[in-house]
């Protein structure tokens, strides 16, 4: 069988690169692919210790609330980027600064 | 090798080079494109980490709910909408590019560091439940126990989740109303 191990270095690079497209992007719906990317890995290392765990289904279980969590933060985030660009013309985090004193 | 180890490192390199590619992509049609074929090599892997529910969850929610809900808040707001967008322009290729990546690869380090220190395989718990033959085994069928376990022993996080989607679907459709001209 595969180890566990394997299961947690892919996750971690897909973390990794979420990472980096979070800092890195200019551009909010950019921002929210690197932010599903790191929600991947961390569902990856759910099911992958959710084998050890046949009778409670535990890390499944969890993966599967993690899977919908993103789903409703998606909705409310593209809400919000479609409320700024109505109101700034821009999508980028940098230039929504009207709170900055 | 077997099959399914040769199969397992075939889903995780699509899986990392996608993203890479996802990362590395400046236009941003493109690579919501191939975040599509990220999430099916992760659904993939979830299929050989024997969790077939959630690959078929990931697949129906994931690709089939929030990218097409990406790709059409895109798509529809609008032609300048998508000129702008495709036509930004980043000033700060080098200093910010770079320092992002410096800060991207360390943590890889780290996590690497701490993935061998920690040696999954051998946990106490692990262990445990292998002896205690707690493992779910490649020809189980997983999904009726979900449902049992769904409906008995976390009832009380399913309904707060769906409480919580209800809530979240109710205010993203308030929030992307079309303002009333007063």
């Amino acid at each position: 069988m595969i180890a566990l191990t394997d299961f947690l270095v892919i996750s971690a690079a897909l973390f990794c690169i979420g990472l980096f497209m979070i800092v890195s992007k200019r551009n909010a719906i950019q921002i929210l692919i690197g932010i599903e990317l790191m929600l991947n890995a961390a569902i990856l290392n759910l099911v992958a210790f959710g084998k050890y765990d046949r009778f409670n289904n535990g890390g499944q279980m969890f993966a599967l609330f993690a899977i919908v969590l993103a789903a409703a933060t998606t909705a409310v985030a593209l809400a919000i980027i479609l409320n700024v660009y109505r109101r700034y013309k821009t999508i980028d985090p940098a230039k929504v600064d009207k709170l900055r004193d | 090798m077997t099959m399914v180890q040769v199969l397992f490192y075939f889903m995780g390199f699509i899986a990392v080079a996608s993203a890479v590619f996802v990362a590395a992509s400046k236009s941003l049609v493109r690579s919501i494109f191939m975040f599509f074929i990220t999430l099916f090599a992760l659904a993939g892997l979830y299929v050989l980490a024997l969790a077939d529910f959630v690959a078929i969850t990931q697949v129906v929610i994931y690709v089939g709910g929030i990218l097409v809900l990406i790709l059409f808040a895109f798509m529809l707001s609008g032609k300048e909408t998508l000129n702008i967008l495709q036509n930004q322009k980043s000033q700060f290729i080098s200093a910010n590019k770079i320092v992002s990546f410096l800060l991207a690869a360390l943590f890889f380090i780290v996590l690497i560091n701490m993935i061998i220190k920690l040696d999954a395989g051998n946990l106490a718990w692990i262990k445990q439940s292998a002896m205690l033959n707690n493992t779910i085994k490649p020809n189980a069928v997983m999904t009726d126990n979900i449902g049992i376990n769904l409906m008995t022993q976390y009832l009380l996080p399913f309904e707060a989740i769906s409480i919580l989607l209800m809530m979240a679907l109710i205010g993203a459709a308030h929030l992307s109303r079309k303002e009333q001209s007063q």
